[in-house]
């Protein structure tokens, strides 16, 4: 439909109830959806998932590229991992769990019964447009919700034609039409309206801290969750050189977009030489303090992060900064002797630059830690490189994150690619991160259940329920009209092609995500 | 009811219509709508009614939907009802609207009207312009207006009243989904048109046999006569397409569309013309004159109207209502099977055959007794219409079918002289 047919002479699409119209229809279409898809039974739903699942990772390398190509950040290898990973991977990881038959809990006498969220209104970053698409949609159609996927501006093009192909892969395999929905050109005032709707059940907020605080203020619940700044400790029981294996492979993972990836690197004299001596065999370049300099100007600007540098390779960001280096690094080590408000390279850092800093002992480096956390990042990750169990339970429990990577890569370990946590694309950030999860959500977190509980007197018999409550009647018989031939009774499904925008419009929209993410970096308490 | 309601009716018999006013208190609905929204209705004694009247779609996007509201609001700071003169800004724009979505691509301009009535008279006068003839073809017990032509077109339940019912043979009435009458009546080569609802409302929805409308259209291609298609009550998406006759590929001459076009926030009613029909709009564009057809500020709102019809989210919803209720419905009707004999139904378009000839009567009083507003047909006081909007809620669909179950029992115990069951 153009648009000018109908805006043309009064346009109201802007207004509030332009915009509550629009997010009403959409939610009450995913709702009607929702009454369908809590008819079907567990094999019909995995089935449903199993297909946008396959779908999702036959696609992995071509949105990889979208990907990058639409945003500027990152690697498409590493993209296609992280796509892959959020497909057939997750897909693998949950397809044993139930969450549609009631489960029968003998000993307390208790029965549950599954009840989905409803209606999930999915926010979706520029950084991990595809993946996290992925992720979210596999979540909600295992718990049978339906979805409504909004787009970062930054890789709105790249995102929406993924769900496309989702939406399509999901009702090819019987998923109730409007199940899984996308909007095209989300502005900041058509997400609140979005959010704000009593139509919308739950939240899943992935992205700036603007964005997810406003999640929480909605007025609706919210799974939101903050930034990260991961403190990577490596102590003096160490393997050294593996430790700096995983640390480079893990700020070369995708140019660091994880927001799970190392931010400053802390350690003791006694591991000092040794550690710079194995992160230069991995291919890092350690700053001099003129280099530092250069780096520290180029990626903090009195406003904030440089939006420029997010997801560059190491090169890149050198040569803008007039760093001399050699053409196959990876990572740019900056040392650093403060940490704190006043050292603007101890924030969060989306790009592969590592500040390195050398403790006095171990009692310090913890200390250090917690201050890294203090700037941002609080209830995210932390990682740490050590043998000794007491070490690392003792920095464990020092450090104020629900996440701690053992001897592996963060980026990857924390977001349960190289660890044996949930895999996901949404890091709870707890209450230490004002969120209201601490774990890495998975679909457990859009799902109730109903407790049906007996008497506890042992004269109370509870009953036999295994056989029953399994009976799912499917979809709704289509209404009957008569005088009409079958065949003429559907109406084709029309696609809407994306529009291309104008310059206006992509100006316009490096301006919002330059304002917003300068507010997630720039923040010093998430 | 409270003092004050009942002191108001007195006003309105005083003053309004007493017979009207008088009719629905015997018939026990003492509704006086006043305040409204989405799809319900408040009484002035505060009682919540959920609209399954919707004044035959007017209502198709709840009570003063929100971005109609806003687009009327919005217009108002640079349009009013305009010079019905000139060419116009809003008028054009909702012709090429209209265009846009029409059911053929043959259906070239717009003509408006204030409301249905004179739409249909407008597009009578054209098919007569068109083709120099003057009779015109309808169905028996149709209804289309109460205007000069159009109350003649319809039963003569609202024509002999007003010694306004046809005295020259010029119009004719055929037996709704029989050809052979109808090609009878073609076979003169004197009629001008066919004038049908594409689902006739007011006679309770009877639906057209498999290929009546297309075989009535190539009778009138066959007889040189044309088809108007009167979609005022199944057009706007309630079938699930943008115009009932798309269903049953049905490509008509001349359309009309009006009640919900303006979503109840102004007045307004539309006649699509085709290139052929439209003669007249070149050889005299002063024939036909109206100063509140096509207001502006209506056809700001229509064209609101239109775009949101056409959303992709609504197709869905329409589906979805229609086939959850008749879900619902089919158990209820197998519950009552005595009473409730059949359902009538194409996308939210629903007439409910009960087993009476005034049956439907006592299941809209139940029904207003239990919060929902429906309303008998007509022409066929056996047949409920029951209109659910285009935006229903999952929730409401879900709140009328138990409220409907409970009216029903109620109505069939009356009926069927069964005692009733204490509640």
């Amino acid at each position: 439909m153009q648009d000018s047919l109908f805006h043309s002479l009064i346009d109201i699409r802007e207004s509030k109830a332009g915009l509550l119209g629009k997010a009403d229809l959409v939610l009450e279409r995913a709702r009607w959806a929702t009454s369908i898809f809590e008819r079907y039974d567990i094999q019909t739903t995995i089935n449903i998932v199993k297909a946008v699942s396959d779908a999702a990772f036959e696609m992995a390398e071509e949105f990889a590229g979208k990907a990058v190509e639409e945003t500027g950040f990152g690697i498409k290898e590493h993209k296609k991992t992280k796509n892959e990973m959020a497909s057939r991977y997750l897909f693998n990881y949950y397809v044993e769990q139930d969450f549609v038959n009631p489960r029968v809990n003998e000993e307390k006498k208790i029965v549950e019964i599954p009840r989905p969220a409803g209606v999930i209104f999915a926010l979706i970053p520029s950084t991990n447009p595809i993946a996290t698409v992925n992720y979210k949609i596999i979540l909600a159609l295992l718990t049978r919700n339906a979805i409504v996927i909004s787009p970062h501006p930054a890789a709105q093009s790249c995102s929406y034609e993924a769900v496309q192909r989702l939406i399509h892969a999901a009702e090819k395999a019987g998923a109730p039409e409007g199940i899984i929905q996308v909007l095209q050109s989300p502005t900041i005032p058509m997400v609140e309206a979005f959010m704000t709707s009593p139509k919308t059940n739950v939240i899943l907020a992935t992205g700036g801290t603007p964005m997810v605080r406003s999640a929480y203020s909605s007025s609706n619940p919210a799974i939101g969750v903050g930034p990260g700044n991961v403190p990577v400790y490596v102590d003096s029981t160490a393997n050294i050189k593996m430790a700096a294996q995983r640390i480079i492979s893990s700020k070369s993972f995708d140019n660091s977009v994880l927001c799970t990836n190392e931010s400053v690197l802390i350690t003791v004299p006694e591991a000092e030489n040794s550690l710079k001596l194995a992160l230069k065999a991995n291919k890092a370049h350690i700053c001099s303090k003129e280099d530092t300099d250069l780096l520290r100007r180029f990626l903090f600007h009195p406003g904030g992060f440089n939006v420029e540098a997010i997801g560059r390779s190491a090169t890149w960001i050198a040569n803008e900064c007039g760093i001399r280096l050699p053409s196959e690094t990876k990572v740019l080590i900056a040392p650093i002797s403060q940490i704190g408000v006043e050292e603007e390279l101890s924030k969060e850092k989306l790009c592969p630059v590592l500040s390195y800093h050398v403790a006095n002992d171990e009692k310090q480096a913890f200390a250090q830690a917690r201050a890294v956390l203090r700037l941002s990042g609080a209830g995210h990750s932390a990682a740490i490189h050590a043998e000794s169990e007491e070490t690392i339970l003792n920095y464990s429990a020092h450090v104020e994150v629900y996440r701690v990577v053992v001897n592996a890569p963060s980026s990857q370990g924390a977001a349960g690619l190289e660890t044996n946590l949930a895999p996901t694309f949404t890091v709870g950030t707890g209450y230490f991160g004002r969120s209201s999860i601490g774990d890495n959500i998975g679909p457990q977190h859009l799902v109730h259940w109903t407790k049906v509980a007996y008497n506890r007197d042992e004269k109370v018999v509870f009953g036999n329920y295994h056989e029953i409550g399994k009976d799912f009647p499917g979809p709704l018989p289509e209404a009957e009209i008569e005088g009409l031939r079958p065949s003429s009774r559907k109406q084709p499904t029309k696609i809407t092609q994306n529009s291309v925008e104008s310059a206006e419009i992509r100006k316009e929209i490096r301006r919002l995500i330059s304002e917003e993410l300068k507010d997630l970096l720039g923040k010093s308490n998430g | 009811m409270s003092e004050a309601k009942t002191e108001f009716l007195e006003r309105s018999k005083k003053f309004w219509n007493p017979g009207k006013t008088q009719d629905w208190i015997d018939f026990g609905v003492d509704l006086v709508i006043d305040r409204r929204e989405g799809y319900y209705l408040y009484d002035m004694d505060g009682r919540r009614l959920l609209d399954f009247h919707l004044n035959g779609g007017t209502y198709n996007l709840g009570h003063r939907n929100p971005e109609l509201v806003e687009a009327l609001k919005a217009g108002t700071q640079r349009f009013d009802m305009g010079n019905h003169h000139f060419p116009a800004l809003a008028r054009t724009a909702l012709a090429e609207a209209l265009k846009e979505c029409a059911p053929s691509p043959n259906l070239q301009y717009t003509a408006y009207a204030s409301g249905g009535g004179e739409a249909i008279d407008i597009a009578l006068k054209t098919a007569r312009h068109a083709t120099k003839r003057k009779k015109i073809i309808s169905i028996k017990k149709a209804y289309h207006g109460h205007t000069g032509l159009a109350v003649k077109a319809g039963d003569d339940r609202f024509s002999k009243l007003f010694l306004s019912e046809d005295v020259n043979d010029e119009f004719i009435q055929v037996t709704f989904n029989d050809l052979t009458e109808m090609e009878d009546a073609l076979k003169g080569r004197d009629v001008a048109a066919v004038i049908l609802e594409t689902i006739p409302a007011t006679y309770g929805f009877p639906m057209p046999n498999e290929g009546y409308l297309t075989s009535v259209k190539r009778l009138c291609e066959k007889y040189e006569t044309l088809y108007i298609a009167d979609e005022v009550q199944t057009g706007l998406m309630r079938t699930g397409a943008m115009w009932g006759c798309m269903k049953y590929g049905v490509e008509p001459d001349i359309m009309v569309t009006g009640k919900g076009i303006a979503g109840g926030m102004y007045p307004l009613a539309c006649v699509l013309i085709s290139e052929r029909c439209g003669g007249w709009l070149k050889e005299d564009g002063f024939g036909h004159i109206s100063t509140g057809g096509g207001a502006e500020l209506g056809c700001i709102v229509s064209i609101k109207t239109l775009e949101i019809v056409q959303r992709p989210e609504v197709a869905t919803m329409v589906r979805y209502i229609g086939n959850f209720l008749r879900t619902g419905l089919d158990e209820i009707r197998q519950a009552y099977s005595d009473f409730f004999v059949e359902i009538r139904q194409h996308g939210v378009i629903m007439g409910l055959v009960f087993n009476d000839v005034q049956g439907a009567k006592p299941v809209m009083r139940h029904l207003y007794e239990n919060g929902v507003w429906a309303i008998f047909s007509t022409l066929d006081p056996s047949v409920l219409q029951f209109k659910p909007g285009l935006l229903l809620s999952q929730t409401d669909a879900e709140e009328v079918l138990r409220r409907m179950a409970i009216a029903v029992e109620l109505a069939r115990n009356e009926v069927m002289g069964v005692k009733r069951r204490k509640l």
